[in-house]
């Protein structure tokens, strides 16, 4: 398995974080960077040449939706998702396996794979780690994901343990059924639940596979913040330097931060575009509900510091008439928090390049929680990311008061 | 507010209208907007879809509650509010969306309608608040707008209580501007229409906005109701005409000299998911999907075989009969690589297939929309064109009687020819 379609530069280190750049068969991407997911082939409500000017690097697709509508051959046929939605960027798949298990009843793990009931006509089906791999083989990512044995993280005992050892099984399955390692990059994922002997062996194991680039899974189910942290410290310090890490299904602007300092690349979530669609808009400062009634009077921009084609054009006052009630209130918003996410993706790479990391960090918690009451898993992870943010944020606590003094005069 | 006609055609006529720096040729097409903008397409993608796409219509009915009027007006308009600098702004208080006014629950004091506040009567004062806020390029009096068939003494009142209205509007019209359009009602009686024509015509307005059209009218009393109104009205000024969405009834309505239309048709057809596909010139055809094509014919059932599909019980094969729109939903696209109409410029036929808009209707994601609407306004834009070409050279006659009798050629076609002709599609898709 030491073939790589992909080539991985870190550019440069500020203490854990890097700025690198990783190049895929069809694009040339920043890390850290944040993967908008696109389910079924599209980005909801949002055009192709709208994410290209967004910025958008990698789009995540669902193997289980694309392989029930349209098909994997019909993908195959028509010269992979690439050609199919005319993306010229790049794309990730994952395996299929997490979608099955959180998304049907009856999928139940064997050694085999993931049995499962057809949601077309109800017939017990088999997703072993080969067919994952066929499909994902046709829908062409330039990215694709090992399937793993994922399971709860609030599981505990030996079927924490059972799975990370099938994962670790499966990931040679996996290697073995891969048919284009010179055009399709394989990524591991480290199982093992919040055990962090589970989670050593488990990074010990794949990175003898020596993988084009490992992904930390099974997080974000609900575990505590604490935890959560501390396990992606822990692989991400174990995985190799030379190699992408990916954190997967972590999307909420304040965890990306923290999972960059201390280490990792990549971040995949819904959260931008499904709260956009509920009328939720990322800001600096936090989320912007703007089905609030106060909204209806406020003409200014969602944020004052986007640049976007929504906050250029529009007010909170007309978008707030419009979320929740018109598709275009959806789509623009949507729009917006993936420029946000975009920006806060891009001015991580930018500060880790100029060296003034720590920073940005700083600044970004400042505005997350102007009353200085930063989470306490916070301010432990950035301790292990060897990031100061005390003296900072209450220097900056200073500046904002008298600025918003000088706003009252 | 200025208007110049530039050419007749067999009653037709094509004309300029210019308002301030911006000038939109007729006859042509307003864009339906819902809260003052298209309903899918952002205006980073309208730039690119034609200069006609600038030109769109609003309702002050959707201006009433939220946003508050105020709000709109502090910023200055519905122009800035919205960022449409560019765009030719019409206000029609009929909502395009199929929300108007019923004419049943109309009270002396205004006109009935279903609001996001609920349903609420909306008189002079309120309707011109919006007005006054959005101030927008060009805009139409309230009217009292009934179904065809109330009786003669309900379209009598109607004609009386829109003249009323707009004398109302015309003192409450805070700047005195020149943009206001009369509304002409009288449902299907010639008389009433006559009257009401010649009313507003002596009134202070710089144009006409014919309303009460595609609520229940006779098809073949509409064209001796277009003539008593506009045989009434004065030359020089600028008509528009609200319902008359259809090709056929588009060009209808050209024949009689209406100026401006606010057909729900593109969107209407967007929402069913069909593309429009009708030629739009004499000397071109561009019915590709027509053409015989050599090459072996795959049954429907082998290709099922072939690619494993699935087909729902919803899914029927496409056998079209009507050449003037496809039904992207059908299964047949599927494997189809070609845009909507080959050659066509528009951003949904320049950038993807017909194989991914059918999936993306398949899997019920709103892009299918933006994508279709997107065609199906480039497209009507384009037929919006022809005509005004067509009247330019002085034939318009011909143009329309092409248009009307291809359609009806066409639908007499064996449909073994379409089946057969979408078959070579697939296996040139496929190849
Ligand atoms: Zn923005
Ligand atoms: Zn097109």
């Amino acid at each position: 398995a030491n073939m790589a379609a992909l080539h991985f530069e870190v550019l440069a280190r500020s203490k854990l974080a890097r700025a690198s750049r990783l190049t895929l068969p069809h694009h040339v991407v920043q890390t850290p960077m944040f993967m908008p997911v696109g389910t079924q082939g599209v980005i909801k409500g949002i055009a192709n040449d709208q994410l290209e000017e967004l910025g958008c690097q990698i789009i995540l697709a669902n193997t289980y939706h694309l392989a029930l509508r349209p098909g994997a051959d019909l993908l195959e046929q028509m010269g992979g998702l690439h050609k199919f939605m005319n993306w010229p960027r790049a794309l990730l798949t994952d395996s299929g396996g997490f979608q099955m298990v959180s998304l049907l009843h009856l999928a139940d793990i064997t050694e085999e794979g993931v049995t499962f009931q057809s949601p077309v006509d109800g017939t017990p089906m088999l997703l072993t780690p080969e067919e994952s791999i066929q499909i994902q083989n046709k829908i062409g990512a330039d990215i694709i994901m090992a399937l793993d044995d994922v399971v709860k993280t609030t599981t505990t005992g030996p079927r924490v343990e059972e799975a990370m050892h099938r994962t670790l099984r499966w990931i040679d399955r996996c290697i073995s059924a891969h048919s284009r390692p010179t055009e399709q990059n394989l990524f591991g994922i480290v199982q093992g639940g919040l055990d962090p002997k589970l989670r050593d062996q488990c990074v010990k194991g794949l990175v003898e596979r020596n993988l084009p680039g490992y992904a930390i899974g099974g997080l974000s189910g609900g575990e505590d913040k604490d935890s959560f942290w501390r396990i992606v410290a822990q692989c991400a310090a174990g995985l190799p330097e030379d190699k992408p890490r990916y954190v997967m299904g972590v999307g909420f602007p304040l965890d990306i931060v923290v999972c960059s300092a201390l280490g990792a690349d990549m971040y995949d979530c819904v959260y931008p575009t499904r709260t956009g669609r509920f009328g939720s808009a990322l800001v600096p400062e936090g989320v912007l509900k703007l089905t609030n009634a106060n909204m209806e009077n406020d003409n200014r921009p969602l944020d004052e510091s986007c640049s976007c084609m929504v906050c250029k054009q529009y007010t909170r006052s007309y978008l707030h008439t419009i979320v929740t009630k018109e598709a275009m209130g959806s789509q623009l918003v949507s729009y917006h928090n993936i420029a946000y996410m975009m920006k806060l993706s891009k001015d991580m790479h930018t500060s880790i390049l100029e060296g003034r990391f720590p920073q940005f960090v700083q600044e970004f918690l400042q505005k997350q929680f102007p009353n200085r009451d930063v989470p306490k898993w916070v301010r432990n992870a950035m301790e292990v990311a060897e990031i100061d943010i005390s003296i900072r944020v209450q220097q900056l606590a200073r500046e904002t008061f008298l600025i918003q003094d000088n706003w009252r005069h | 507010m200025k208007f110049l006609v530039d050419a007749w055609s067999a009653g037709a006529r094509a004309g300029s209208l210019i308002l301030g720096e911006l000038q939109l040729e007729t006859p042509c097409l307003l864009m339906l907007t819902k809260k003052g903008l298209p309903a899918h397409i952002t205006q980073d993608m309208l730039d690119d879809l034609q200069t006609e796409g600038r030109a769109m219509q609003i309702s002050p009915i959707e201006f009433l509650e939220s946003p508050p009027p105020k709000v709109v007006a502090a910023v200055g308009g519905v122009h800035k509010y919205l960022y449409l600098k560019k765009s030719i702004i019409v206000a029609v208080a009929r909502n395009q969306f199929g929300l108007e006014a019923d004419g049943l629950n109309g009270t002396k004091f205004g006109a009935s309608f279903e609001t996001s506040a609920g349903r609420r009567v909306v008189g002079p004062t309120k309707y011109m608040e919006a007005v006054n806020a959005l101030r927008p390029d060009i805009w139409a009096s309230l009217p009292d707008e009934v179904p065809a068939w109330a009786t003669p003494k309900r379209h009598r009142m109607a004609v009386d209580r829109t003249l009323q209205w707009l004398d109302e509007c015309l003192s409450l019209n805070a700047v005195q501007d020149d943009k206001v359009l009369g509304v002409v009602v009288g449902g299907a009686s010639v008389e009433e229409r006559k009257r009401s024509a010649l009313e507003t015509a002596r009134r202070d307005v710089s144009g006409f906005s014919l309303s009460g059209f595609g609520l229940g009218e006779n098809h073949d009393e509409r064209g001796e109701l277009l003539k008593s109104i506009i045989d009434n009205l004065p030359e020089e000024k600028v008509r528009h005409i609200s319902g008359l969405g259809m090709p056929e009834e588009v060009l209808e309505g050209v024949a009689a000299g209406v100026d401006l239309f606010d057909s729900t048709y593109p969107h209407t057809l967007t929402m069913k998911g069909f593309a429009m596909v009708f030629p739009l010139s004499m000397e071109k055809q561009n019915g590709y999907y027509l053409e015989k094509k050599n090459g072996h014919h795959l049954s429907n059932g082998d290709m099922k075989k072939k690619n494993g599909f699935h087909v729902s019980n919803g899914e029927t094969a496409g056998v079209y009969l009507d050449p003037s729109k496809l039904d992207m939903r059908s299964y047949i696209h599927r494997l189809d690589t070609n845009p909507i109409v080959k050659g066509c410029q528009c951003y949904a036929c320049r950038k993807h297939s017909r194989a991914y808009i059918h999936h993306l209707l398949n899997v019920h994601e709103m892009l299918a929309q933006t994508l279709l609407d997107i065609h199906n306004y480039h497209h009507y834009f384009s037929f919006f064109r022809a005509i005004r070409e067509s009247i330019a050279q002085d034939k318009f006659e011909s143009f329309r009687n092409w248009f009307t009798s291809r359609s009806y050629d066409n639908t007499t076609v064996d449909p073994a020819t379409y089946k057969e002709s979408y078959m070579d599609g697939l296996l040139l898709a496929k190849n």
